[in-house]
């Protein structure tokens, strides 16, 4: 191995992962949040990457009905549960965030497709269709079993993961896609060539970071989400309504799944399955993180990334191996070293 | 004893399905795809339900259990029943190096750490040159009994489902044991079940083991019912839809896992075969649809549909029966009951920066009944807590009997006599106050995991109910033997603690908080059988905030402050000491 192969492969290592680091956080967010194991965030990056191909390719993406008949759905489930205190103001909420958005998106859609956008605007149009679809997710699926066990989250987000793929399938076909990149510039240090993408890679991992630390510790809603995450019934009793912190966490992870696969699409092709092992990946991360901590799971991602790159140069043939056993070591110091606690279950 | 015609019966229609005029054979494939599945899912009732300790890759020990055998078989020529006690001890044996590493981790880390292998162990068996690699390893030898060779689905069929019978009924005697309620224990946390001398890491290793052997059969099975075995049916895929399998039938109950097994199976396979007909060609609707209904389960009943359905049925579980002529003979003391039960010499804990026992000294004799009082945050549970090394001090010395307790474990404490209550009850609420009780005489009994599948320790199970069943009767809970513990009051809930504590045969007793939520009479008659005890030869240590209660019953009481003792004496002695006053009352007083 010589220098250039090294620094490319760090480069690339980088490069994936910063998005594990991303997909990482949305998982440490929406479990902290809500205790659910988003088995479904690769979905969010399938989707949000290939409705991002789709509308480039000047055609109206499925995602952006979907979201509608999600949002159909949410409605029907919050008019349920409101049958017994009937408020104007409750149902008109409902009504605003289940019917009116995604219909106006979908519109927006409609008028969108086929024409030539600004990456911009299909970047926008991408992330809200997810958004909303990540929203509804919650208030469909794991909102009325917010109070279960994280076992039974976690089997009805396999559920919701299925059939979310199956979708996938549906508006997508079986064939891969690849969208335009964000930017055509290129660098060139010495022999390493540093594409626009991966810088922009970069950036945005480093700006959502950021913006995920500022939000927490500074915002109101932040800490309220925060709070949700140490207490639910403590949350509950000062007046934080634990139903609008998961919705608030699905939302974000949504948008960050989104953009991941915004991210990464130009780089490789991705299929309407590809999202369930990127997603795994950034998974590792926040286990490793202990689903807890944002900067050990930023950290742990990049390692995760360097270590991918790194086995699928010397050793290809045991490149998942290596990575999903990597975590093992790391879990029982975690594990050893965090003082045991007789936690009150169920 | 349990009812076995229900058992039977379901026996009887299996054996008869495929004798059925007309049944096409295809169904017949489905039955074993659904043994197979259901095999797998007991174990991880087991584990997941039962234990606490949740699985994704179970799929992985099938596995092992399929590849031992194809290995085997194909390259050795071994004959498939020789490989069987293999396949088990080759999936038995992953489970123990896994399980060592595995169950030990704590909390969320246990589920994500069997995820991490089972993806490692499943890309691993599509690597490797010697298991075929992603081809994997096909003329698999079918099994034969004599010259009658099980080439078709019908004939494995019966092996199949006498292997998941059989492993029900040996499932079900494990969990009705004395094995089978420290696992059950296993999930309310380990402080409650270490007190009573269950070795928790010991048991969440047997139940691993046991999930994985079961799932190490369930592949050996695969493998000469496929007669191929490819990485494909290992992965996290199939350990997820293993554990759907277990909650959608209800991961509590074994006969949930088989339940499980035949509707998400049978879902699937409808899906598959209907749901193109009604609109058209895409096969992909099936993910779709089995996604949502699955969902749509969870929410409907996120406890599993096998305790809806039974919900449903009229008849009740047979209360069990006891012999109150059985006895059990007393707890082999490891010393004559010793004039000094119990002594601190300058017992110290410290949390960080934060002195919760402050160098307290006391001791406790024999026949005696001292209580342990003071305001709250006074270090009162701390100080038991330190006595049966749920936490371990930071300075001074304890002695139980005699015996430092510096470097023990809890179950060791048990083993000296020493049972306990706790302020918050920590009793199983979906197991009878019976058994319950009887989970205090653990270590009065022998009996291990394969005894009590076999049903060898029906003897002593009977007289380890016996013993629990006088011990309710003696603090006057008879009437709600059978009843659920968590449906119990609080105050009952305590009352049935201290039945467990008894059960252990102690010297020395230490009841935290017995008294509140109890109402005037109940507290009464608490008090008599607290005295009746102390004149039977027993010590009892104390924490009871209710004044009345304490001066009447103590013969010394010790007084706690801030973490420091203040004063020890007489009721009367302490009652008019000036430090207690002002500790109670405020320094005004």
């Amino acid at each position: 191995m010589n220098a250039t192969i090294l620094l490319f492969l760090i480069q690339d290592g980088i490069t994936n992962g910063a998005v594990y680091a991303l997909l990482g956080l949305a998982m440490v967010l929406v479990f902290a949040v809500t205790r659910v194991i988003l088995i479904p965030q690769g979905e969010f990056v399938a989707y949000g990457a290939l409705t991002y191909a789709t509308l480039a390719a000047g055609q109206l993406p499925g995602t952006a009905s979907l979201a509608v008949a999600m949002g159909v759905v949410a409605f029907a489930f919050d008019l349920f549960s409101a049958r017994r205190s009937w408020r104007a103001a409750t149902i008109l909420r409902a009504f605003a965030v289940d019917i009116l958005f995604p219909v106006a998106v979908l519109a927006l859609t409609f008028w969108a497709a086929g024409r030539h956008n600004v990456i911009a605007v299909n970047i926008a149009l991408s992330l809200l269709i997810v958004a909303a679809i990540g929203l509804f997710l919650y208030r469909i699926v794991f909102q009325p079993i917010a109070h279960t066990s994280v076992l039974v989250l976690l089997i009805a987000s396999v559920g919701a993961h299925l059939a979310l793929e199956g979708f996938g399938l549906v508006f997508f076909g079986a064939e891969g896609l690849r969208g335009p990149a964000i930017s055509d510039a290129a660098v060139s240090i010495g022999q390493l060539q540093i594409t626009g993408q991966s810088l922009a890679v970069y950036a945005i991992t480093i700006a959502l970071i950021v913006a995920l630390w500022l939000f927490f510790d500074f915002t109101v809603y932040g800490k309220a989400l925060r709070a949700t995450a140490v207490n639910r019934l403590g949350a509950r009793l000062v007046g934080i309504r634990t139903s609008l912190s998961g919705q608030m966490a699905f939302l974000l992870a949504s948008v960050i799944g989104a953009i991941s696969g915004i991210l990464i699409v130009p780089i490789t092709t991705l299929y309407y399955d590809t999202g369930f092992i990127v997603g795994l990946k950034g998974f590792v991360a926040a286990i490793i993180g202990g689903l807890v901590s944002y900067p050990i799971t930023a950290v742990a991602a990049i390692v995760v990334g360097l270590v991918e790159s790194f086995a699928s140069f010397h050793a290809s043939n045991y490149k998942e191996v290596i990575v999903f056993t990597l975590i093992i070591p790391v879990l029982v110091l975690r594990s050893l070293a965090a003082p045991e606690v007789e936690e009150e279950k169920e | 004893m349990t009812q076995r015609w229900p058992l039977l019966l379901f026996a009887l229609v299996m054996a008869a399905l495929p004798l059925l005029p007309g049944i096409p054979p295809f169904w017949i494939v489905l039955l074993n795809n659904i043994g197979l599945a259901a095999l797998v899912a007991m174990g991880l009732v087991l584990l997941t339900g039962v234990g606490g300790l949740t699985s994704f890759g179970q799929a992985a020990f099938c596995g092992f259990g399929a590849y031992t055998t194809a290995v085997l078989t194909t390259a050795y020529g071994l004959s498939p029943w020789l490989t069987l006690p293999l396949s088990l001890l080759v999936s038995g044996a992953a489970a123990v190096l896994l399980g060592i590493i595995t169950v030990r981790l704590s909390g969320h880390y246990l589920p994500l750490g069997t995820l991490a292998w089972g993806l490692g162990l499943y890309y691993l068996f599509g690597k490797l040159e010697f298991l075929g690699r992603n081809d994997g390893i096909s003329a698999i030898p079918p099994l034969q009994i004599g010259s009658w060779r099980m080439l078709d689905a019908s004939s494995i069929y019966y092996v199949i489902w006498i292997a998941v019978i059989v492993a029900a009924v040996l499932t079900t005697n494990l969990l009705d044991s004395r094995t089978g309620r420290g696992i059950r224990a296993l999930r309310r946390g380990h402080v409650a079940a270490e007190a009573f001398g269950i070795n928790t890491a010991r048991a969440k290793l047997l139940v691993f083991i046991y999930a994985a052997v079961l799932a190490g059969l369930s592949g050996w099975l695969y493998a000469h019912f496929q007669r191929a075995a490819n990485p494909t049916p290992f992965g996290a895929h199939a350990s997820i839809e293993y554990l759907f399998i277990a909650v959608v039938g209800g991961a509590g109950f074994i006969w949930g896992g088989v339940l499980g097994a035949f509707i998400v199976i049978l879902l699937k396979e409808i899906l598959q075969s209907y749901l193109p007909l009604l609109f058209g060609g895409h096969g992909q609707l099936e993910l779709i649809v089995f996604g949502i209904v699955l969902v749509a389960l969870i929410q409907f009943a996120p406890g599993g549909v096998w305790p809806w359905l039974t919900a449903l049925l009229p008849f009740k579980r047979a209360p069990k029966q006891t012999d109150a002529s059985l006895a059990l003979p007393p707890r082999t003391a490891e010393t004559a009951a010793p004039p000094v039960l119990l002594q601190l010499d300058g017992a110290r804990k410290q949390f960080g920066g934060v002195t919760a026992v402050n160098n307290v000294s006391f001791s406790v004799n024999a026949r005696e009944i001292v209580a342990l009082i003071g305001p709250n945050g006074a270090g009162k549970s701390t100080t038991f807590n330190l006595i049966t090394r749920v936490l371990h001090s930071t300075a001074g010395r304890i002695t139980v009997c005699g015996t430092d307790i510096d470097g023990t474990t809890p179950q060791q404490i048990a083993r000296l006599g020493v049972a306990r209550t706790f302020q918050h009850v920590k009793l199983i609420p979906d197991m009878t106050v019976l058994e319950n009780v009887a989970i205090g005489a653990h270590l009065r009994g022998h009996a291990g995991a394969i005894a009590s599948m076999l049903r060898l320790d029906r003897a002593e199970e009977a007289r380890l109910l016996a013993e629990a069943a006088r011990q309710i009767e003696r603090v006057g809970l008879g009437a709600q033997r059978d009843q659920l513990a968590g449906s119990l009051s609080l105050g009952q809930q305590r009352i049935v603690e201290i039945a467990r504590a008894l059960c252990v045969d102690p010297v020395l007793l230490l009841l935290d908080e017995p008294a509140a939520g109890l109402r005037h009479m109940e507290k009464q008659q608490l008090a008599a059988l607290l005295r009746q005890l102390r004149d039977g030869g027993m010590s009892i240590l104390l924490v009871e905030h209710d004044m009345g209660f304490v001066m009447d019953l103590a013969d010394r009481i010790v007084v706690l402050d801030f973490g420091t003792k203040i004063a020890e004496g007489t009721p009367e002695v302490v009652r008019t000491n000036p430090d207690v006053i002002r500790a109670y009352l405020g320094a005004a007083a």
